[in-house]
């Protein structure tokens, strides 16, 4: 089904199960441990030895001598994997350092052996008796050292231009009769979801099967077969349960890849499972950024120049963290400039992590608006509304796509494509109305409860809707069970239900006559989950397989499928009805589609808004802070499950929460690595640092986005909420912070005086 | 982790006897820091002495109106006896700030007192550490230090001690009664039972190889308001930056001790005298000997503000 | 800056710390008691060579006799040993509470204790809580609530759930109780506080508090 014209009435219009808050339908399974996460499949492949990665102990060099013997001689060792005897291996289309390395060292714990053995703890002390000697070279790990050499990026994220210029900046700038200039910067964060990397990989013949935690199935396949040098159709991932991923399961990584190696060694089923302190530094993680943001406004607060640099690092061939991107679009103003660049770190790989570019952007923007009220002496909710903006005003041409020549004649873009909703104002009005912003003293450093420095801060979501095509197959048995087949992933976000929820609509059943089968390579290749594109692509593509097999059983029924309705398990046209089960027959039926776009997205900015408000409580002794309050106030689209939605959006906001106080992997600069990882170093936050969250979507459906007329929600709640909760600090000490985390020992030296003598 | 025997002891002697028997073996009771040791090869004992059955886990009256703690004495259990609760505050407020409900559920008295620094370079056995590896360096002296010491350092080695309840017990001047393999029974004020890292940062306490707490002594208790404040960047289950466990009695005397500063519970007597002076009086005399890198210096002024609001609350108590 | 320099670290700083045969040697040639009785000292055995011992105890109320290497965790043993994989490895340092798991009632981490260590006791695990068909109250106030989204710390939360309402309930104190003399009461800080042990990564925790006060409330 190719969506090209806005969506008009459709059979989603119901609204009889898609909207509503239900349960989600792996629910009973989660919470009685009987759903099988990758590592846990006792059931699939008898005879499964245990996988032990060794990482590199340097952050680049090469390796100049490795003994194994010590660890093949290990009682129960199957097989050791090295680079030196896996045979030839490609880098993966997504990968940018190599999964298994050696000689060559890219970068710390980069994994360099595999040992395989009869038991996990057999594993595990044979590869401590791997004794390697490496040549350590001098390798780049400070980022501020080398900003000032970073060329402009190669990319600016997905389809997007690394810089932009609008008018002319500079001199708009200086003429600008109210200014900011500041720099920000953010930290490396680490994804650190709960269930590490897992695989097990059982070769039969030449067909590999990989029980895996993969978000993306389909990139999966493709780069597992492409770094083995093997045909894509040889292989399958089975990834049904993911015990989170945040980006960080994306791509294939070296449990998948070095699970296969292993097994193939072994000639047996390997199972592999990341050591938890070996993630932040052998996986991806998000890359720290420094921001220089400048604002210039007429007395008046319009905003007549802004721009909006964003330095990052990677490896070699990495990209970078776009953190200029959002600045297009969010604010007017005819004078504006954007630019990513990107310097190259030896660093471990940067890659996406929730809401890469605007998480950290919007966490530097929102201070500079913060601090630009401020100036002008608005309100910073003021402020915002006064520059809001029915236009991008700002909108480069993409940089030209691969397979592209750069001379290629293309038509102009649209400069200023209008939004197909933007509801960002009333997101302001109604959680500033909703969370009582009227108390909020503007002067900072005023309020007090208690031992409390109490303070609100604001800041506002935006992120953009991606469009992804997303295929389905539906198949109706003659129990009338539909069942749904994709090789769509639920990563905690409620792929299922929504899913569900979609096929129960359009074919008029309940949601308990509908199963859905998700992450497995055999089955039509989704959107995957990423990028917060997964819930609206997705169920655009169950709709476009459900509305095939609404025409095939109205072809069987007899019925004109204009005029036929589906629901309460039978199809009806005039008067006649017919149960879904008896069209189906023994046989049953199927039918297989998938969505895919024109040029919406091209005539049509398609972005979800949302507005962040926060109060916190600084200890006035010692700097602590802890949040009291959050709202976050959405506007994404039709919201397909409140339930499950809402959940996205205060898990998002969590993290947001860590990111503005605690998330930090701490580079050593010395030896090139992040020092802090594990899950006592790395802090994300606990139970006792979450306060009641709130969170209100606004009515909203978009038919420019898809037939579902949904857009992405499960990011969109950790933008700018990192700079709502240090807009609120600021509020709470006076103090204004503009490296991330906010933690304490910034904010001491601001805090009131105290009493010292009795 | 490498290979272990492993045994079940059944009487304190026995067990210390057992360590005798096999040189580098460990004892375990809560295991929650040795297992985490043992999987990464930082400890690599070839023998286990489980000495869960040694019934050491009573919390008895003494004649001299104090409290005998057995060493196995789960973290819960002792955070909850009404006797600790009344009359030794500071030590109940000081166990439940420190780890989870499952690991206090696990953790025993003894074990608390034995566990090794958190120090990251430490834990990664990939770099210099003279704690872990002596003669290898110290990556955290010049890398990341942050959360290190301030007091008690040398230039071997600048990792806290991470226990809370060791400060609680600090401040009411515990002593520790242990038994030797050839079965004598010793008593060590835990004053002294923590050494500094020096040149052998790799020593950590007085104890005699083999040698096995077997209770945590408690004087007669000393009345007052009892106090434990910890600072952390996140509000639970995170190791202190510092904190603070004091003792105040109403005319304003009392005693105090810092964690998360030191490689030991820091006391100084002269510190406590100063109580009535207010917290910039204490905090001088306890920081008089720091040494700070650029990361961990802000726990100067931390200590200060957090003696003040701990001061402050003892008086509005 | 970047040129590679051809000097190699010492090893004693970098490589993998040497393998000290001695200490291993000696352990194998204990032969200790009946609990590896079965390990009878050989000439020369590997240094390396895995010590089994037999351990049982009960599970949800089932007898459970294995043989595992000393070094099994409780952790392992229940999820490679007994293929109850219901309690999650999340970081098998402590550090997170996904293996959260009762022993006689008692939440705690089964990362951090080996399975030699539980002779006798009685487990119990996510699986003897309740089935998909028989959810327990926490189970089914998870559900409603949405208190979880991956599912894969909702094991261990459940659990840490269940005996955290029951350490309430013995008036065991925590880090916020504002009297320590009086028994600890259920409310918003307490229950976050001991839930803390409990990283959710998806940030769930305003649900999971919703769904213990409701299990809470319905209980009290």
């Amino acid at each position: 089904m190719k969506f090209d014209t806005p969506a008009k009435t459709n059979p989603i219009d119901q609204l009889k199960v898609v909207g509503k808050p239900v349960d989600r339908i792996d629910g009973p399974l989660k919470t009685t441990g009987q759903a099988p996460y990758a590592y846990e499949r006792h059931d699939v492949a008898a005879k499964q030895a245990y996988g032990w990665i060794l990482g590199a102990a340097i952050a680049k060099g090469r390796i100049a001598a490795m003994d194994l013997t010590a660890a093949r001689a290990a009682p129960g060792v199957v097989a050791i994997v090295t680079a030196e005897n896996a045979g030839k291996l490609a880098k993966g289309e997504y990968n940018t350092a190599l999964l298994l390395g050696g000689p060559e060292i890219q970068h710390y714990h980069q994994a360099i052996a595999l040992v395989v053995a009869e038991t996990f703890e057999q594993a595990r002390a044979a590869a401590g008796l791997i004794q390697v000697k490496y040549a350590a070279a001098k390798g780049t790990y400070d980022l501020a050292a080398v900003k000032d050499s970073a060329p402009i990026a190669k990319s600016g994220g997905p389809g997007g231009a690394p810089e932009s210029k609008v008018g002319s900046f500079v001199s708009a700038f200086d003429e600008a009769p109210v200014q900011l200039d500041a720099t920000y910067t953010t930290s490396d964060e680490s994804h650190s979801m709960m269930e590490p990397h897992a695989s097990i990989a059982l070769w039969e013949g030449e067909k590999l099967t990989l029980w895996t935690s993969n978000q993306m199935i389909a990139w999966g396949v493709a780069d597992l077969a492409k770094t083995l040098g093997i045909p894509p159709e040889n292989v399958r991932l089975i990834s049904p349960y993911i015990g989170g991923g945040f980006g960080g399961k994306l791509f294939l990584r070296a449990d998948a890849l070095m699970a296969s190696l292993g097994a193939k060694a072994a000639g047996r089923p390997v199972k592999v499972m990341l050591q938890r302190s070996l993630i932040p530094n052998n996986t991806t993680h998000r890359a720290a950024t420094i921001q220089r943001i400048r604002i210039g406004a007429g007395k008046d607060g319009k905003i007549t120049a802004i721009s909006h640099e964003c330095w990052s690092g990677d490896l070699p061939g990495g990209n970078p963290e776009t953190g200029a991107i959002q600045t297009r679009a969010l604010y007017a103003g005819d004078h504006r400039m954007t630019a990513n660049r990107l310097a190259e770190l030896d660093l471990p790989e940067a890659n996406a992590m929730r809401a890469p570019g605007e998480a950290p952007g919007l966490a530097a923007l929102e201070i500079a608006m913060d601090e630009m009220a401020e100036k002008l002496g608005l309100d910073p909710v003021a402020f915002r509304i006064l520059n809001d903006t029915p236009v991008v005003p700002d909108n480069p041409p993409p940089p030209p796509a691969k397979d592209e020549k750069p001379d290629q004649p293309k038509e102009p873009p649209n400069p200023h494509p209008p939004f197909s909703q933007r509801q960002l104002v009333k997101c302001l009005t109604d959680g500033a109305q909703h969370f009582g912003w009227k108390k909020r003293n503007p002067k900072p450093g005023q309020v007090r409860d208690g031992r409390w420095l109490v303070g609100l801060g604001v800041a506002v979501a935006f992120r953009n809707n991606l469009l992804m095509k997303s295929a389905a197959r539906v198949r109706l048995d003659a129990k009338g069970i539909v069942t749904v087949e994709t090789d769509m992933t639920d990563i905690g976000t409620g792929s299922y239900t929504i899913i569900a929820q979609t096929a129960a609509e359009m074919m008029g059943v309940p949601l308990e006559k509908v199963v859905v089968r998700l992450g497995d390579s055999s089955f039509p290749v989704s959107c995957g989950s990423g990028g917060q594109w997964g819930a609206n692509n997705s169920t655009s593509g169950v709709y476009a397989a459900c509305t095939k097999l609404r025409g095939l059983l109205a072809e069987k029924a007899g019925f004109n499928v204009e005029e036929a309705v589906f629901t309460g398990g039978e199809v009806r046209a005039g008067n006649s009805n017919i149960l879904l089960a008896t069209l189906a027959g023994p046989e049953g039926l199927v039918a297989e589609d998938l969505i895919e776009y024109g040029d919406l997205d091209k005539k049509y900015q398609q972005s979800t808004f949302g507005a962040h408000f926060v109060e916190v409580g600084v200890d006035a002794y010692t700097g602590e802070t802890r949040v009291r309050r959050m709202l976050a106030v959405c506007a994404a689209g039709r919201i397909l499950n409140p339930k499950t939605a809402r959940s996205q959006v205060i898990g998002a906001m969590t993290m947001a929460v860590g990111a503005a106080l605690m998330e930090e992997l701490v580079v050593d600069k010395r030896l090139g690595f992040f020092v802090n990882h594990d899950l006592a170093g790395y802090e994300v936050p606990v139970h006792a640092d979450i306060p009641h969250q709130e969170v209100i979507f606004l009515d909203e459906t978009d038919p420019i986005s898809s037939p579902m007329k949904a857009k992405g929600v499960g990011e969109l709640g950790i933008c700018g909420a990192a700079a709502a909760v240090a807009n609120a600090i600021y509020n709470a000490t006076g103090v204004r912070v503009r490296d991330y985390p906010v933690k304490l020992d910034k904010l001491l030296d601001g805090l009131p005086e105290l009493p010292m003598e009795p | 982790m490498k290979p272990f025997t492993y045994e079940r002891a059944t009487s304190p002697a026995g067990a210390a006897a057992a360590a005798l028997r096999h040189p580098g073996a460990r004892f375990v009771a809560g295991g929650t820091n040795l297992l985490d040791l043992m999987k990464l090869e930082i400890e690599t004992p070839p023998h286990l002495i489980d000495v869960n059955g040694l019934k050491l886990d009573a919390i008895e009256s003494t004649d001299d109106g104090g409290l005998r703690i057995g060493a196995l004495v789960r973290n819960t259990d002792l955070a909850a006896d009404e006797r600790v609760r009344r009359d030794y505050g500071v030590l109940s407020r000081a166990l439940v700030a420190g780890a989870s409900g499952q690991l206090r559920n696990m953790a025993t008295t003894a074990g608390n007192l034995l566990q090794r620094t958190r120090c990251p370079y430490f834990y990664d056995t990939n770099q210099a550490c003279n704690k872990r590896s002596p003669g290898s360096g110290c990556a955290a002296i010049g890398g990341f230090s942050r959360v290190h010491a301030v007091l008690g350092v040398s230039d071997t080695c600048i990792a806290t001690h991470p226990s809370d309840m060791a400060v609680g017990l600090r401040v009411l001047d515990a002593v520790v009664e242990t038994i030797r393999p050839d079965g004598t029974v010793r008593t060590i004020p835990l004053a002294e039972f923590y050494r500094l890292p020096g040149k052998e940062p790799q020593l950590e306490t007085v104890l005699d190889p083999g040698e096995l707490i077997t209770a945590v002594l408690l004087p007669k208790p000393v009345g007052g308001v009892h106090l434990y404040q910890k600072v952390r960047d996140r509000a639970s289950y995170a190791f202190a930056l510092i904190s603070v466990a004091a003792i105040v009695q109403k005319d304003g005397t009392g005693r105090v001790a810092l964690g998360g500063v030191a490689p030991k519970p820091w006391r100084v007597e002269e510190a406590d005298a100063e109580m009535p002076n207010g917290a910039r009086a204490v905090a001088a005399k306890l920081l008089a000997q720091a040494t700070t890198t650029p990361e961990n210096a802000f726990k100067l002024k931390l200590v200060e503000r957090t003696l003040a609001s701990v001061l402050a609350e003892a008086k509005g108590a | 800056m970047n040129e590679p320099s051809d000097s190699e670290i010492p090893s004693g700083e970098f490589s993998r710390r040497k393998f000290l045969l001695t200490g291993a040697a000696g352990a194998a040639m204990t032969g200790l008691s009946r609990l590896n009785a079965q390990e009878q000292p050989t000439p020369g055995p590997h240094p390396m060579k895995p010590i089994l011992t037999r351990v049982s105890f009960t599970v949800n109320e089932k007898m459970a006799e294995l043989e595992v290497d000393t070094r099994t965790t409780l952790l392992d043993a229940l999820r490679e040993h007994l293929h109850l994989t219901g309690t999650k490895k999340g970081c098998d340092q402590g550090q997170c509470g996904a293996c959260t798991v009762l022993s006689g009632g008692r939440r705690i981490n089964s990362c951090l204790t080996l399975a030699v260590m539980h002779q006798g006791d009685k487990i119990t695990t996510i699986e003897g809580l309740g089935t998909p068909d028989r959810l327990h109250p926490m189970q089914r106030a998870f559900v409603k609530c949405d208190g979880f989204q991956c599912g894969y710390c909702t094991p261990g939360q459940i659990c840490s759930a269940v005996a955290m309402l029951d350490e309430i309930k013995a008036g065991i104190p925590s880090h916020v109780t504002q009297d320590l003399t009086s028994a600890p009461a259920f409310n918003a800080a307490e229950m976050r506080e001991r839930m803390s042990g409990n990283l959710c990564r998806c940030g769930a925790y305003c649900n999971i508090a919703e769904a213990i006060t409701e299990v809470a409330g319905r209980s009290a």
